[in-house]
């Protein structure tokens, strides 16, 4: 399929969704649904650098509250002060910015590294990042921030129905986004990085160009899911913002889902996203980050290909 | 008529260990060069100085009139150095077709300037295949291969880069006879093609029928260059090898 | 102003103290990592069990908590041996180590914690033993026994684990199979079997710096997350795998540690050896001791 044509069925699915989604008129199934889909781009973005190129990524967290944090200033910055009233998707440009190129340059100082390395090295700057954070208090230090939300938005009405919106948007992009990497040169890059850098060198493929371009992206996106963080939470502390749910469910989503392909991620973040809110309401957030954790070691162990690898046994690259 | 790869002076250690001492060495454009050596004697140390996978601390390495001191290793395939590596290493989650398509992709198509159609690469991609006599299993992946169809795997691969100079690195270690003759004829080929081919191989008989001329590494040190009939009788030579 | 030079004096001495213990917590990541390879973000999961377990049973009967984990060696051993059999037949054997072996001992590390949350909550638990409260004084130095007895053992366990290391056959065994599986199989070694022993070895340290965690600082189910930074950082630092680089880099750690939270406050103590292993990798990632 054309990648203009699936990303035109990929829009027009996300505008049916929220066409329908409008007719329920529960609130709190935006606020779950928000988070599902902001699972969706996380896992997204982690697979891209995570799934393709073969580097695991622990500091999630960290990316995405770089994402929230910058709103949190910005808000304090220019609109509190009403010297300019910053609309969500310039927030979110911003943030995704600000995490690009904190992702630049985890990838400068580290991707010359044997992967594991790398891996170590993302857990580092996590803790890094939130001590620096944690310090900071501009942005709330440790007591953490409140951002008001506005009483209403534009196009919807609704300001977490708007918020639901922004996040389907991003959703559609960053999937969009994953399925056009698969499908080109890049992608060819990438599953070559995984399989073997040397291998790759020697076939004229420039591997740090390639990571710096994975490590980038990726950062990007997660930034851009953690923009309107501040706005759906309404308070936000390090704490919640760094909370090590996010990097255990971006990796976990994507392994359970399948790494090799744009369709694992979406399919792991929608089924353990929803299972996640269902048993946080039933029994307690504890026990659904218990369940994540278990999928996790159960299906690296079982089915290591993720559920993509149980439905198609024999799952060779398509065509290209 | 000007040297397609010239060595001059080239050292390389690690830690405390001379791997290679003082190498220097040139190599003609259709060429066929035998590079041969006991266990440890600095090949690999050798190719992998050449294609860039290491970095030598001194002397010089100059591709095609170029000085690729500093170059990395993609950047010197796409100059039209390609290597295969002794230990076959293909990429092991894409197809053989898709595994021949990087080079093409990422190094062919760089040095033309102008980026190759899908249809210019499906064809150059079915060419390698019919050469190495792998059009066959082209969907398949590369844990489906036999040890030879490994080998040619690798040097198809080599191949895809449109190389001038081709470094084979131990292709046939481990082959049977035929097997032997398969490889020796597929390089043949490439040679006719007007590829410059060093060959680095320990298989004596396969050696001295495809060699124009033969190079001797002894613990990092360059000790004969010549005719292959004439090195092999110098008594140098004869030592290292007996003495072992 | 005059400078403290007794406030930095005490500084020094205690993170000494915190080195010492730093490479108990450390001397298992440096096997598992430093030699055999294994990416085991998971360690200080097992710590904090070894911490928990010495909570469970000083609470209960009062017994020593560095005695107890002395006695519970052998079961850490035996976990580790079938967490790296699991491990080996799940990654390495099929070379899927990289990702999802990394993704194994992460989820393990979180598996852990929630565990821990769900059973015991987030109070911190702290144990009793004689020697947690009094300190030495010498002059306007202070040695708080709580943090000189970890400290010693520590190195005693260290001293141990390098003459095991070195002098005995399957120590070298496991010293040279990270280097050479081949020349292991002709001296009929079988290397799973001593990466097995190892990575048990590896577990077992464990039980131990569990113990010293808790007679140092009381703990709570994610106090072990600090941890995965500051032993990769001393691992790294001493140079992959050589026990005495590892309690260099851990004294070292504990020094800088112990005078940023001094000087600067304990807020930043997290961001020192986070900050320490970023520059080590991108600078000296063969560490200070370099091989």
């Amino acid at each position: 399929m054309r990648s203009w044509l699936f990303t035109l069925i990929l829009a027009v699915a996300g505008a049916a969704l929220f066409a329908l989604s409008r007719f329920i008129q529960n609130d709190y199934f935006f606020f779950a649904g928000y988070v599902v889909l902001q699972y969706i781009v996380l896992s997204t973005a982690w697979n891209i650098l995570g799934g393709y190129c073969g580097y695991v990524n622990f500091g999630t967290a960290a990316l995405f509250a770089i994402g929230a944090y910058t709103t949190v200033a910005l808000h304090k910055l220019l609109v509190t002060s009403r010297i300019y009233p910053m609309s969500m998707p310039e927030l979110i440009v911003i943030g995704g910015a600000v995490s690009a190129v904190v992702g630049l340059g985890i990838g400068y100082l580290t991707l010359r590294l044997r992967g594991a390395f790398f891996s170590i090295a993302t857990l580092a700057l996590a803790v890094v990042i939130q001590t620096i954070i944690t310090n900071w208090d501009y942005v709330g230090g440790s007591r953490g921030a409140y951002v008001i939300r506005p009483p209403s938005a534009p196009l919807v009405g609704s300001y977490i129905q708007y918020l639901f919106l922004v996040m389907l948007v991003l959703a559609v992009i960053s999937v969009a986004v994953a399925r056009l990497i698969e499908r080109s040169r890049l992608g060819y890059g990438f599953a070559t990085i995984r399989d073997d850098e040397i291998a790759a060198e020697a076939s004229g493929v420039p591997t740090l160009r390639l990571k710096l371009i994975a490590t980038t992206l990726s950062g990007a996106l997660m930034g851009m899911a953690g923009a309107p963080l501040p706005y759906y939470v309404g308070y936000l502390d390090p704490a919640s913002g760094f909370n090590l749910a996010y990097a255990v469910n971006s990796i976990a989503m994507p392994v359970i889902g399948g790494t090799t392909t744009w369709i694992g991620p979406l399919i792991g973040a929608v089924l353990l996203g929803t299972l996640q809110q269902w048993v946080t309401v039933t029994i307690s957030s504890a026990v659904s980050l218990l369940i994540v954790g278990l999928l996790l070691v159960g299906f690296v162990i079982v089915a290591p290909n993720g559920l993509v690898g149980l439905v198609r046994p024999l799952f060779v690259r398509g065509k290209g | 008529m000007a040297p397609l790869l010239e060595v001059d002076d080239l050292s390389k250690r690690f830690g405390g260990f001379v791997a290679l001492d003082g190498v220097s060495l040139a190599v003609a454009p259709g060429e066929r060069l035998g590079l041969i050596g006991p266990n440890g004697s600095g090949k690999s140390t050798l190719v992998n100085c050449l294609c860039g996978a290491l970095h030598n601390e001194s002397g010089v390495v100059r591709f095609d009139g170029t000085n690729v001191n500093g170059m990395t290793a993609h950047q010197r395939t796409r100059l039209g150095m390609a290597r295969s590596f002794q230990l076959p290493r293909p990429f092991t989650s894409l197809s053989l077709a898709d595994n021949l398509r990087i080079p093409l992709i990422y190094s062919a198509n760089m040095r033309r300037g102008s980026h190759f159609t899908a249809a210019e690469i499906e064809n150059r991609c079915g060419e390698l295949l019919r050469l190495v006599g792998l059009d066959a299993k082209a969907r398949r992946l590369p844990r489906d291969l036999t040890q030879v169809e490994m080998r040619k795997l690798e040097l198809a691969r080599a191949m895809g880069a449109d190389p001038k100079l081709l470094i084979a690195d131990e292709a046939m270690a481990g082959l049977s006879h035929s097997e032997i003759e398969d490889i020796l004829k597929l390089l043949d080929q490439l040679n006719q093609r007007g590829i410059t081919i060093i060959l680095i191989e320990h298989i004596m008989r396969a050696v001295m029928s495809f060699s124009q001329r033969l190079v001797v590494l002894v613990s990092g040190k360059k000790i004969a260059d010549g005719k292959p009939q004439d090195v092999i009788r110098d008594p140098e030579v004869e030592r290292a090898y007996l003495g072992q | 102003m005059s400078f403290p030079i007794d406030l930095l004096i005490n500084a020094i001495i205690a993170g000494l103290l915190l080195g010492g213990f730093y490479a108990a917590v450390t001397s298992g990541i440096s096997i598992a990592f430093g030699i055999l390879d294994i990416v085991n973000i998971a360690h200080p999961a097992f710590i904090i069990l070894g911490s928990y377990i010495a909570y469970i049973v000083n609470s209960q009967f009062g017994l020593d908590p560095i005695l107890t984990s002395i006695a519970i060696l052998p079961a850490f051993y035996a976990l580790g041996a079938v967490v790296y059999q699991v491990y080996y037949v799940s990654f390495e054997r099929r070379g899927q180590e990289a990702l999802r072996g990394l993704a194994f001992f992460f989820g393990l590390l979180f598996i852990t914690e929630v565990v821990l949350i769900l059973v015991f909550g987030v109070d911190y638990r702290y144990v009793n033993a004689i020697y947690i409260g009094p300190t030495l004084h010498f002059g306007f130095v202070d040695l708080p026994l709580r943090m000189l007895i970890p400290c010693l053992v520590s190195l005693l366990l260290i001293l141990l684990l390098q003459i095991y290391l070195t002098r005995t056959f399957t120590g070298r065994a496991i010293m040279a199979v990270a280097q050479d599986q081949e020349a292991l199989r002709l001296m009929a070694v079988n290397p799973i079997r001593i990466k097995r022993t190892a990575f048990a070895i590896s577990i077992a340290t464990t039980s131990l710096a569990g113990a010293f965690l808790i007679v140092i600082q009381p703990v709570e189910p994610s106090v072990g997350r600090d941890y995965i930074g500051r032993v990769f950082a001393i691992c790294v630092m001493g140079g992959m795998g050589s026990l005495p680089g590892t309690v260099i880099a851990a004294m070292l750690l504990g020094i800088v540690e112990s005078i940023t939270a001094t000087f600067y406050g304990p807020s930043w103590a997290p961001a020192v050896s986070f900050g320490f292993l970023l520059l080590t990798l991108a600078f000296r990632p063969a560490g200070i001791l370099g091989r």
